[in-house]
């Protein structure tokens, strides 16, 4: 096993290698540029800095400061001139430096953005991607520890992925980026260090708006997505000891929601439980909880159970372990849905 | 195929960055100066309090950073360099005046009289803010770039209903004035003429982004297409930054409207202790800065004049240290809060989705109570 991806002169890289999500993305935003020169990256910092998580480092200096572009300081700005950059053929990358700093821009994304493709008839594509470094978990200050994928979930006309793994992060960044619509790109920060096998020339297993199962099991099904995804593999594990066992779910596609492999899943389990970092009322669990309910009501043990955040402003850091669902929060729900 | 969006024609002649044509009081070097507009008489013991606040707020800052890097703080924004634009502009308020800072404005806090503690509270993640605004008239801290701008407008408009005699100040960075609120709030104090004083502080990075990424113009002359005057002065020299922040504040009082001043300094540590500055910057221009430090200046004035032995600045040190050392032992001392804190103060009157949700978990962290 390869530690890094091996790079040819030319700068393309390839082979299967062990990479941390935030190369993983890194080397998809490269291969990305590679395959088409009209897409761009752009953002704050992004360029000799190599964005604050690192995630386009080195791009600027191999594709220059056309392509790779350190904008103002103005998020409004940011997706506003990508939606022109799009409007005349290119393919902007935006990064948005924290979860917490997708506000100034919301009106451009859900205004402008989500809606003009429609209101050109379908004469206009809008192939803009914006990343997120999305959750928390690192100890930040204030809005550095957000998930406000239900904002835009609740917005028709985009698409909403959360990438959970170096392996994803990969294949999803191209993909989203080949996409023809708008993407709202999640990266769960507090898993940007983790480290996974990543096969650079092999072709995505999976289609952008597909879940996954990463762990099969029979007496519940934990679905996840982002940050959680590793949290519920560790509750799994954990419950085994215990003699249960738990499917766990990576829906990857927020919308749209492959609801036939959560469906199928549920149907077989019987028992749900769904997981994320935002605020359980109103959240994305609570969309997930109504239509298991509708398409799986007669094979149901327990009602569909939400592990989540309070309906409070995400805590100082000294208290995010609290608010953050972790291992045995998750598996108290687990025993909660055995209690029915 | 050359786009050329990097060194736009002309950049040189508008020149955001080019050595600029500012106010100053006191030179690098210690060597009072005069301006025609803006003159100021200090006492020695005015002088004496300036050098005194200006090296307490930099022990403040280093202590802190020292903190950070023993993993006691989550992360801290530096102040370095930047002292003498701070205290000069903090020491100019009256009481009534109303502070909207950043992050970054723990010289102005200190001039508040806010606990140092407290910001050390808040970048250890024991709290969102933790001081009561009204209190010191210096509101909280605020990390969204340029938010506060707005908020300060409005609170002079309030001001100005009121008949008070007193005006908002509202600090934020070069990198601030790229954003659609701070130009909004410019719109906003210009058509309301609103007592307010916008306070940017130029310390020419804005995390990576040299000012050329933000601003072709310098960034005082901003002001003057949206109707108000705009004015630099030498960030670094606390004189030049009380003179005229003592002016912009008494013509916002007096019904003259606001003025943008840029305090023309530099960033002399990391933007924060995340960062690494050696990616984007090298290291002559740091160099280069530290020839301007705020609180040499003012120490080689008062040596010069004989206005302070070494007695004096052994005191000064002395009483750092004691600073310094306090403000550590108080930091390790800092509880973490009661986990039921995430449910207080969201609201000012009973929530009952918060009330079921707090005794959901109280129940659940009671359930851990005697297992092992
Ligand atoms: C709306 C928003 N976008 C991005 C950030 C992340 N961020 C924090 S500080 C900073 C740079 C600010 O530069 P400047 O305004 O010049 O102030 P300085 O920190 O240099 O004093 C950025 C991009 C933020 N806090 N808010």
């Amino acid at each position: 096993m390869t530690t890094g991806a091996s790079r040819t002169a030319g700068g393309r890289s390839g082979g299967a290698a062990t990479l941390t999500l935030v190369r993983a993305i890194n080397e998809g935003l490269r291969r990305a540029m590679e395959e088409d020169p009209k897409v761009l990256v752009m953002g704050e910092d992004v360029g000799k800095l190599g964005g604050v998580f690192r995630v386009t480092d080195g791009l600027q200096k191999d594709f220059g400061e056309d392509r790779v572009i350190d904008t103002p300081l103005a998020e409004s700005g940011i997706i506003g001139t990508a939606i022109g950059l799009a409007l005349r053929g290119y393919r902007p990358v935006c990064e948005i430096q924290f979860d917490g700093f997708v506000f100034p821009a919301a009106d451009q994304i859900i205004t402008q953005l989500a809606k003009m493709r429609m209101r050109s008839l379908g004469a206009l594509r809008l192939p803009v991607v914006v990343r997120i470094p999305f959750g928390g978990g690192i100890g930040a200050v204030e809005h550095h520890s957000e998930s406000p994928e239900v904002h835009f979930t609740h917005t028709g006309g985009l698409r909403v992925v959360a990438c959970s793994n170096p392996a994803d992060g990969y294949h999803m960044i191209r993909q989203a980026i080949r996409c023809e619509d708008p993407v709202i790109f999640f990266e769960p920060k507090r898993r940007y260090w983790d480290k996974a096998p990543v096969d650079l020339d092999a072709d995505p297993d999976l289609p952008l708006d597909k879940g996954r199962v990463v762990r099969p099991g029979t007496d519940v099904t934990l679905l996840a997505y982002g940050p959680m995804v590793r949290t519920c593999l560790e509750a799994a594990v954990a419950a085994e000891e215990d003699g249960r066992s738990l499917e766990v779910i990576d829906l990857r596609s927020l919308s749209p929601l492959d609801t036939e492999l959560v469906v199928e899943s549920v149907r077989r389990t019987g028992r749900c439980v769904v997981v994320h970092e935002a605020p359980v009322f109103s959240g994305y669990g609570a969309e997930l909880a109504a239509r298991i309910t509708e398409q799986c009501f007669y094979h149901l043990e327990a009602p569909v159970l939400r592990v989540g955040g309070f309906s409070t402003p995400y805590p100082p850091s000294r208290l995010e372990d609290h608010y953050l669902p972790d291992l045995d929060r998750v598996l108290d729900a687990v025993d909660r849905t055995f209690a029915y | 195929m050359a786009v050329n969006t990097n060194a736009p024609v002309g950049a040189e002649t508008y020149g955001a960055a080019a050595p600029p044509e500012l106010v100053q009081l006191l030179t690098p070097e210690g060597e009072r100066v005069e301006h025609p507009d803006y003159d100021i008489d200090l006492t020695p013991e005015q002088v004496r309090s300036l050098y005194r606040d200006l090296v307490l707020v930099r022990r403040i800052d280093l202590e802190a950073v020292a903190l950070q890097r023993q993993g006691e703080l989550g992360i801290w924004a530096s102040l370095l360099g930047q002292e003498a634009a701070q205290i000069g502009s903090g020491r100019a308020l009256s009481d009534q005046d109303m502070v909207f800072p950043t992050y970054r404005e723990h010289g102005v806090a200190w001039c508040r009289n806010v606990d140092p503690i407290k910001l050390l509270g808040l970048f250890r993640g024991v709290s969102h803010g933790g001081w009561d605004p009204a209190e010191h008239n210096f509101h909280l801290y605020t990390i969204v770039i340029g938010s506060q701008t707005l908020h300060a407008v409005g609170y002079a408009m309030g001001i100005q209903r009121d008949g008070a005699e007193a005006a908002a100040i509202v600090y934020f960075g070069d990198g601030a004035t790229s954003q659609g609120d701070v130009n909004e709030s410019f719109i906003w104090a210009a058509v309301n003429n609103a007592p307010v004083v916008f306070f940017c502080q130029n310390n020419q990075w804005a995390i990576s982004e040299p000012l050329e990424k933000q601003s072709r113009i310098p960034l005082y002359r901003r002001a003057s297409g949206f109707g108000f005057p705009g004015i630099r002065v030498d960030g670094n020299d606390v004189f030049a930054c009380l003179a005229v922040t003592r002016e912009a504040l008494r013509n916002a009082r007096e019904g003259q409207g606001p003025t943008l001043i840029e305090a023309y300094t530099y960033r002399m540590g990391a933007h924060t202790t995340s960062d690494d500055p050696t990616r984007y910057r090298v290291e002559s221009e740091l160099e280069a800065w530290k020839l301007k430090d705020p609180i040499e200046r003012v120490k080689a004035y008062l040596f010069k004049n004989e206005l302070a032995d070494q007695e004096f600045f052994e005191a000064i040190d002395l009483e750092a240290d004691e600073l310094g050392k306090d403000l550590r032992r108080r930091c390790l001392e800092l509880p973490d809060p009661d986990p039921l804190a995430i449910f207080e103060n969201v609201y000012a009157e009973p929530h009952a989705l918060l009330q079921e949700e707090r005794e959901q978990f109280a129940a659940y962290l009671a359930s851990f109570e005697g297992v092992a």
